[in-house]
């Protein structure tokens, strides 16, 4: 996706809040470290800015006139009988209608620009990661490289990725916040995301979703790294001994909580389709039964 | 015989649990005691339980609302306190298993059985007064709505000491509901605890529906009716129009959980998505159920203590109006990440966001109401300007989560939480706290004490910056709603400082019963002998405090908005009538109560599988509703002779408190 600056963005406002706020680096949403995230933050301090518009007279107005017209003071104008005037009507009618009309323009734009299954052009390749929440950690298969892992999401920075997301139970939400968007994880059904971290780091990602006892232990490293880096990781990956097939996903669906970081260097192909297909396909009772076409499960169910 | 029900149901070992359960079994117990120490069993029986007095009714639902907010701020102070203690290594006081139950029942309770019967009780009080009616349309049905609400309010208590409660949020996303993710009782008491609330709340919105518009008196046309009145006229028809999506969703889920239906799993056909639309179809119409009448209260309190007619009073009935209608259009807003296209999200953003104006012109009608009046600081004109302030910050946050992709990054975090918190408490709670205050005299008779009135207001507007400022801090940081437990050390000091928060709200509260205490043990220097102590300027403040069973002797006719100001600019207030009439007022009724008591029967032998019960009590509320029906003496008459002595009393009285004395007491 190109970056394009936003007319309404506020440089000033922006530098100010994440001065205050954003400087000692913690706060994630304001401080984003890929262009989705920025693009985000830019549209809440926009917003937030055009709404000042209204909100700062609302309060000055709602501080001031209960002092100026208070009844001990028998100085100030008492007119009982005014109830109305065509003139304030109108701007309070359409003052907010125009706030509401420019912010109705971002809304629309931005959820547009920013729609969460649209893919982001950089001219590279992206990298594909299969994202699948389980009871309770995060598995995430990347089909083109052949590895999955457990709880721990490494990639190359400055390269797109792109995201299928499913979910072997309720639902989650997956969430890296300082990339931007999070999207939901439903079961039988495939959600898309496209995020891109600018420069290596260590970013943290969640669940922003409660699904149950060990909810609050679905989150995990969210790594950025060089490409030869991440060549280097991937090496690592495929040295351990563990596989995923069908009898090891089996033992890995057993509710657990804080799993530890597992990898797999093989992961048998297909394997997603075939656990959004088992939801498609009625009932857990059909998970062992590979889908009649590996994929069409998720395009009849969630991508459009 | 009984069901799945054992005695391993009660938490014998967890010494929170039990410490809550003890403590309201002994209240009780305590309460049971004095009553029958001081032998009030049939006063309570013949004058409040069986009560069709729409006043009687409306004081329990306040007691109702008091009890529940009490125990949904002590899930709250749990909450903030896990939540303070739970970093890294240190794992609080709460396993997670009780941190969701809590959060859940905090939720519910909150909104169903704290907000709701908070409204129903000032709405009974005051809706007939306001609109010159000696009643509602159909007491009887006004008892069943609030019996059938005590019964889910006890189911939710119950689940306390005896089992469960749901660990799925009050939202209750399945598939997470679903049997196969919570197979034990917990669902099940959230699913009938809100069963049988909702089904009370669509009764109470009908009765009040053809109550206003049907009961008005002579003169009062629909752009007289008091703003009050107006916020619950659209309240009962938001009520009306979505309380059964909510009724029919429930049932789906039970079907589901009873007999293995896929209505709402994620396998065989079901489909989760559908659960959550239907709810927040239900759902966000809720927000503005409870938001909007407190709209009302505000509307009356700023006219009254400006002393000035409301400002726009059509634009501020048209903006509720817009305000009822686009609620119904904006549900996608809670679930933007879903994954719905980018036309849907928008779209459901911008309706979103167009809300704000009706709302916006509301707010501004206030200030300007305020602007050239005579604003008298009472207590319920601060909990107004807390409100102002602190809902159009909040409404603001609002609007910003009205665009999708903001919401893709705050969407479930704690900036979420503090935003519909900021709605929900300076919105609906102020207003209801400010109503309370307003409407007390007229309620008991005498006026609260303002000096401690004001301390509460200032407990809770400084804890509710402190307890909630934080959390959109931490939203912003990525913090997620619900964690029982998190390792992000950067989230601890805002969390403290939310915790700090809520103790002064606890504060707050406390003063809030002191000031009841004190004001009651002071009632005799605050007598509220005129019936009028603000210089009111709707009907409801022509009637004594506490009105008379019938309210008026005379039914008032009505020439203008506030036709109680334009009375007395006519100098036609109080007016003796020509003769009085016999007036026919509904016969007190056990039928609702017993109903109540077998309704929390099913329920609880639904919850625990005893079908036996579950049918006995089902089939005892069909009869008594059998035999209400055949019962033929359901009104009584008070002779005109009895209507003049009470009345003649109340002039007596009037005159009395015109020339300062105040040595009678009320009748």
């Amino acid at each position: 996706m190109r970056e394009k600056r936003n007319i309404f963005f506020l440089p000033a406002v922006s530098l100010l809040v994440s001065g205050l706020l954003g400087g000692c680096g913690k706060v994630a949403i304001l401080n984003p470290a890929g262009p989705i995230g920025r693009a985000e933050r830019d549209l809440i301090l926009t917003a937030l800015g055009l709404m000042m518009i209204v909100v700062v007279p609302v309060i000055l107005m709602a501080l001031w006139f209960p002092r100026r017209y208070s009844a001990s003071r028998k100085d100030a104008a008492y007119t009982p009988k005014w109830t109305r005037s065509a003139k304030l009507e109108l701007i309070v009618w359409l003052v907010p209608i125009a706030i509401v009309t420019t912010l109705g323009h971002l809304a629309w734009s931005g959820a547009h620009r920013l729609d969460p299954f649209r893919p982001m052009d950089r001219g590279v390749k992206p990298v594909n990661v299969e994202v699948v929440a389980m009871d309770w950690k995060w598995l995430f298969i990347y089909p083109d490289q052949d590895i999955a892992v457990i709880n721990k999401l490494v990639f190359p920075a400055g390269t797109p990725l792109s995201f299928r997301i499913t979910s072997d139970t309720v639902v989650n939400s997956f969430f890296i916040p300082r990339l931007g968007s999070q999207m939901y994880a439903m079961a039988g059904m495939v959600s898309r995301l496209h995020l891109l971290a600018d420069k290596p780091g260590l970013y943290y990602g969640q669940s922003q979703q409660f699904s149950g006892k060990g909810y609050a232990g679905m989150h995990f490293e969210a790594r950025a790294v060089s490409a030869a880096r991440f060549k280097d990781w991937l090496e690592n990956v495929r040295r351990s001994p563990d596989r995923l097939d069908a009898v090891r996903f089996k033992k890995l669906e057993k509710p657990s909580i804080d799993a530890p970081v597992t990898y797999f260097s093989n992961v048998e192909p297909g394997l997603f389709d075939r656990i959004v297909g088992s939801f498609v396909n009625m009932g857990p009772m059909a998970k062992a039964r590979p889908p009649v076409r590996p994929g069409v499960a998720g395009a009849v169910a969630g991508v459009r | 015989m009984l069901g799945k029900l054992t005695l391993s149901a009660i938490p014998f070992h967890d010494p929170i649990v039990m410490g809550a359960v003890s403590g309201s079994v002994l209240l009780g117990a305590a309460i049971v005691a004095l009553i029958t120490c001081y032998g009030k069993w049939g006063y309570l029986w013949n004058e409040w339980l069986t009560s069709l007095d729409h006043k009687r009714i409306g004081v329990m639902y306040l007691v109702l609302a008091l009890v529940m907010l009490l125990r949904g701020l002590s899930d709250a102070v749990m909450m903030r306190a896990q939540q303070a203690l739970a970093v890294g290594g240190s794992h609080g006081f709460l396993p997670p298993e009780h941190f969701d139950q809590i959060f859940t029942a905090h939720g519910t309770i909150m909104i169903i059985f704290m907000a709701m019967p908070f409204i129903a009780g000032l709405m009974n009080i005051i809706v007939p007064q306001q609109i010159g009616a000696r009643d509602v349309a159909f007491p009887f049905l006004n008892s069943l709505s609030l019996w059938l609400t005590v019964a889910g309010a006890l189911l939710v208590m119950v689940s306390l000491g005896v089992g469960e409660f749901s660990k799925a949020g009050w939202s209750g996303y399945s598939p997470l509901t679903e049997k196969l993710f919570s197979p034990g009782t917990g669902v099940d008491y959230w699913d009938w605890a809100i069963q049988i609330a909702g089904i009370a709340s669509l009764m109470s919105a009908i009765n009040f529906f053809v109550t206003i518009l049907r009961m008005r008196a002579p003169g009062m046309n629909l752009m007289r009716m008091p703003l009050f009145t107006w916020a619950v006229f659209f309240t009962t028809v938001l009520m009306i129009c979505s309380f059964p999506v909510l009724t029919v969703s429930l049932a789906m889920l039970s079907l589901d959980r009873y007999l293995g239906m896929h209505f709402f799993s994620n396998t065989f056909g079901g489909n989760i998505m559908m659960y959550v639309n239907l709810f927040w179809m239900w759902g966000h119409p809720e927000v503005y159920i409870v938001i909007l009448p407190a709209f009302g209260i505000f509307s009356e309190i700023v006219a009254t203590f400006s002393a000035k007619r409301l400002f726009g009073y059509k634009s501020l009935v048209y903006a509720t109006g817009a305000i009822t209608l686009f609620s119904f259009g904006v549900w996608l807003h809670h679930f933007f990440t879903m994954g719905a296209g980018p036309d849907v999200n928008a779209v459901f953003g911008i309706t979103t966001m167009i809300i704000a104006v009706p709302t916006g012109v509301k707010i501004f009608n206030w200030l300007f109401t305020m602007y050239r009046g005579r604003v008298r600081l009472t207590v319920p004109m601060y909990w107004t300007l807390g409100f102002i302030v602190s809902f159009t910050l909040g409404g603001a946050t609002g609007v910003l989560m009205g665009v999708p992709p903001a919401d893709f990054v705050v969407h479930n975090s704690l900036f979420l939480v503090a935003h519909f918190h900021t709605m929900l408490i300076t919105g609906a709670l102020f207003g209801l706290v400010a109503g309370y205050s307003y409407w007390f005299p007229k309620i008991t008779g005498f006026r609260l004490n303002e000096k401690w009135g004001k301390r509460a207001f200032f407990f809770w507007l400084a804890g509710f910056y402190l307890a909630f400022g934080p959390l959109y801090l931490l939203g912003l940081m990525g913090m997620p709603r619900r964690m029982w437990h998190y390792s992000n050390p950067a989230w601890h000091p805002w969390l403290v400082v939310a915790a700090c928060g809520t103790a002064l709200i606890v504060i707050g509260t406390f003063l809030l019963i002191v000031q009841l205490v004190v004001s009651y043990r002071e009632r005799k220097d605050n007598l509220d002998l005129t019936g009028d102590p603000y210089d009111g300027r709707t009907l409801e403040w022509v009637t004594s405090s506490p009105p008379p069973v019938y309210n008026f002797a005379e039914i008032p006719v009505v020439h203008d908005i506030d036709a109680l100001a334009d009375m007395k600019e006519r100098g036609e207030v109080h007016k003796r009538p020509a003769r009085y009439h016999d007036i026919e007022i509904p016969e007190n009724s056990g039928a609702g109560f017993l109903i109540g008591v077998l309704t929390f029967c099913s329920g609880f032998a639904l919850v625990w599988y005893i079908w036996w019960l579950a049918a006995a009590s089902a089939a005892g509320v069909v009869l008594i509703v059998i035999a209400r029906s055949f019962d033929d003496h359901t009104h009584r008459i008070i002779p005109a002779s009895e209507i003049e002595r009470i009345e003649e009393n109340r002039y007596r009285q009037l005159e009395a408190a015109r020339s300062g004395r105040s040595e009678i007491s009320p009748a």
